[in-house]
């Protein structure tokens, strides 16, 4: 009987040491070199997965990294500078630094603005309505207004806003992941540097329909009629399609064609009141004096007006 | 209708919506004019049509303002006589805006060339590419819903054998009963217009398909099939969506379409018996497809009824015609129940591929409240292309869309079968076409 465990025993144990000397071997013969500097990166990345970067998640990006010569294509948009510099630290390799991004929602048309001529009950995701229709409202380039951005959102960086209908995006939160953008089926969401003092101007319009129908169907819709296009001393505004659209890198925030708009189209993201409110002022003097002006002008008209008088007599 | 078990019918899913078919009834009446038409240029499956008119011309009814560009495109014709107003985009029933002609309408001229007497022409003296030719100039696209061009379909590609033709009255949409009308008050014309479109294919043989719930008009065209050899009537077991031409031909003729392929791959042409009598129109009479037969119907509305319309009226003008708007009315849609489509302005104009104008009370346009998908297996069981639509919902709702079309999502025709038995009500179809539009445009670019 004893005999029979000690034979048992024995048999296993040798069993066992001679598959740990091949394994032993195996895993030396077969063994996968990993960079060591991978787990550094992949430590140092954000690992929310968020796919900003252009690559499936962050341990794809951390290998991309890892084989890359040269950091410039390279940028995670959720840890910014900061996290890059550590990357590039630990690479030895040197990058640059580059702007910060966020969201911005190019449409303004809330429920105030523009009409609601239809009731959408189906599936409530923006681009299955979009499939449908051109949404509940005239407006065939408008937010549709049923969150796919802000569902898109990893970083509950967006809300819809209830009393407007719009999504907003909270700046702080905001990584400029890109997945709203996305996300959205009317190219609504744009990303656009954070600019200086995160201040940005922009039209908040995409309606390419003609300016009467596109008033008709949203009271705040740029019509392409290029006043602000007149005011810009930069060469900073487009107009194209009937639809204005600013330049960013040649944008200097002076905030001038922001007044001149009469449909407010144009939004100016944290551009102070004040600074508003005196372009306003001046504008409307300048127009007043403009007024003037034409009124002169007219009444000069008035007096040269005998000759005139006769000329079309004499016509007639 | 409650004995009808030993009738032919598809063998793959199918489901069985009340078919309220309360306009039934109703003679075809012709509506009056309206003080303008708006017409799109894009009524059909293909490439828009060139423009030939400028504002401010005069046209005469039947005239032809756009041309089709290629073969698989049609012509459009004015469908009154007045002067043309702007070209401009305009909604039309896909809830987009394309561009469409407006025409102020003025007396009623029509091209002197178009016969518009009742008197049956029964000669049929034209060749196989005469009344090809002649359907192609009439612009008459199929009215069964898909609007595809006729001609096109009459053009059986070399090395493909048709040796059927089948005649669409199933008119399986609950409400719609356009079909079954012409079937009862143009029954001579049908039959002839069966006669020249087996000419054009070549073929000897012709069925009539109507589903079992029409028996007047069964009755009618055997008792007038009697008189032309080689064309027969055929009652089916009512079953949606036996009118698509996959199920109508297997349920007749036992032949399963391929996947990816068109009926003539099995030897079938389908013909709606509204195409069948426009083809006549066309073919006997000069006249192009300028005016169709439309239900109008809805259980508040006053007087459900089946007018005959110009292409270009507005939906309101219809509405108004049958009695006016209800006021519990929560959506008015633009073909059957089934497979209809929601209209989001009353001002869009009548094409040719409408088939109805349904008005529903609010009360029962409602959507119910979705819940999670049970995994219950009804939506492949009513699927009758054999798909699994629960599946391609959640493949579409990931926007998954090439996975998609490995699943044979291109095969679905929106029937809308799934989204019927759903007994969690989600919105199957809605993404299933979703993800159609994707790959379509993938397909476009």
């Amino acid at each position: 009987m004893n005999a029979a465990i000690i034979a048992t025993v024995l048999i296993l144990v040798t069993l066992g040491a001679i598959a740990a000397v091949i394994l032993y071997f195996v895993s030396q013969k077969f063994k996968v070199k990993e960079d060591p500097r991978l787990a550094a990166v992949t430590e140092a990345l954000p690992s929310t997965n968020c796919g900003g970067c252009g690559l499936p998640g962050c341990n794809a990006f951390a290998e991309a990294l890892v084989k890359a010569d040269d950091l410039a294509p390279y940028h995670c948009p959720v840890g910014g500078n900061e996290v890059m510099k550590e990357v590039a630290e630990i690479l030895g390799m040197e990058v640059e630094e580059r702007d910060p991004y966020v969201a911005v929602v190019r449409c303004s048309g809330s429920f105030e603005a523009r009409k609601q001529t239809s009731i959408y009950d189906g599936a409530a995701n923006c681009t299955v309505a979009t499939a449908l229709y051109s949404g509940d409202h005239g407006c065939a380039y408008g937010c549709v207004g049923l969150g796919e951005c802000v569902d898109a959102c990893d970083f509950e960086a967006m809300y819809m806003d209830e009393k407007t209908g719009l999504p907003v995006v909270i700046e702080d939160k905001c990584t400029a992941c890109n997945a709203c953008v996305k996300a959205c089926p009317k190219d609504i969401l744009e990303l656009w540097p954070v600019g200086r003092k995160s201040q940005r101007i922009y039209v908040a319009c995409k309606s390419e329909e003609k300016s009467g129908v596109a008033r008709q169907e949203c009271s705040v819709a740029c019509t392409g009629c290029a006043k602000c296009f007149d005011e810009c001393k930069y060469d900073a505004v487009l107009v194209e399609n009937n639809l204005a659209t600013i330049d960013f890198e040649k944008c200097t925030l002076c905030a001038k064609c922001v007044v001149v708009c009469e449909a407010n189209s144009l939004k100016a993201d944290n551009v102070p009141d004040k600074t508003l409110e005196k372009l306003l002022e001046r504008h409307k003097k300048k127009l007043e004096k403009e007024k003037a002006e034409r009124r002169a002008s007219k009444q000069s008209d008035t007096e040269d007006s005998p000759v005139t008088k006769t000329e079309k007599d004499a016509v007639r | 209708m409650l004995f009808d078990n030993h009738l032919k019918t598809f063998s793959k899913g199918g489901v069985h919506p009340a078919d309220h078919k309360l306009s039934a009834g109703e003679g075809i009446e012709e509506l009056p004019l309206p003080r303008s038409v708006t017409i799109p240029i894009y009524q059909h499956i293909g490439a828009p049509p060139k423009i030939v008119v400028e504002r401010g011309d005069t046209v005469k009814a039947g005239q032809v303002i756009a041309i089709h560009e290629g073969f698989v495109s049609a012509n459009i014709h004015s469908s009154v006589s007045g002067k043309v107003g702007k070209i401009d985009p305009v909604m039309d029933s896909s809830g987009y805006k394309h561009i469409a002609i407006n025409i102020r309408v003025k007396g009623d001229d029509w091209e002197e060339t178009i016969d518009r007497t009742d008197t049956l022409v029964t000669d049929i003296p034209y060749t196989a590419s005469e009344i090809v030719e002649k359907v192609m100039q009439a612009g008459v696209v199929g009215q069964g819903g898909a609007a595809f061009p006729s001609h096109v379909k009459l053009s059986v590609p070399k090395g493909k054998v048709v040796d059927t033709l089948v005649i669409n009255g199933v008119e399986c949409e609950p409400y719609l009963t356009a079909d079954h009308r012409v079937m009862l008050e143009k029954p001579h014309e049908v039959m002839i217009g069966a006669q020249i479109l087996m000419k054009a294919l070549g073929v000897s043989k012709a069925i009539i398909a109507i589903e079992n719930n029409k028996q007047d008009a069964i009755q009618l065209l055997s008792t007038v099939a009697q008189g032309f050899p080689n064309i027969t009537v055929e009652a089916l077991k009512v079953q949606y969506p036996q009118g698509g031409e996959r199920q109508l031909i297997e349920a007749l003729l036992g032949r399963e379409v391929p996947s990816g392929g068109l009926p003539h791959d099995v030897g079938a042409i389908v013909h709606n018996v509204g195409t069948t009598y426009s083809v006549y129109l066309a073919v006997q009479k000069n006249q192009p497809l300028v005016q169709r037969v439309v239900t109008v119907t809805g259980k508040s509305l006053k007087k459900p009824s089946n007018f005959l319309v110009r292409m270009g009226t507005p939906v309101i003008d219809l509405v108004t015609a049958a009695g006016g708007i209800p006021e519990d009315t929560g959506k008015v849609i633009s073909g059957g129940p089934m497979m209809g489509k929601a209209l989001a302005d009353l001002k869009v104009p009548i094409t040719k591929a409408t088939s109805g104008i349904l008005v529903i009370p609010e009360a029962e346009t409602k959507r119910a409240e979705t819940y999670q998908c049970l995994r219950c297996g009804k939506c492949i069981e009513a699927c009758p292309m054999g798909l699994e639509p629960y599946h391609l919902m959640l493949l579409a709702r990931g926007k998954n869309t090439d996975k998609t079309k490995e699943e044979n999502i291109l095969d679905c025709m929106e029937c809308g079968s799934c989204s019927f038995v759903c007994p969690s009500n989600r919105p199957i179809l809605d993404y299933i076409r979703f993800s159609k539009a994707k790959l379509k445009k993938a397909v476009k670019e």
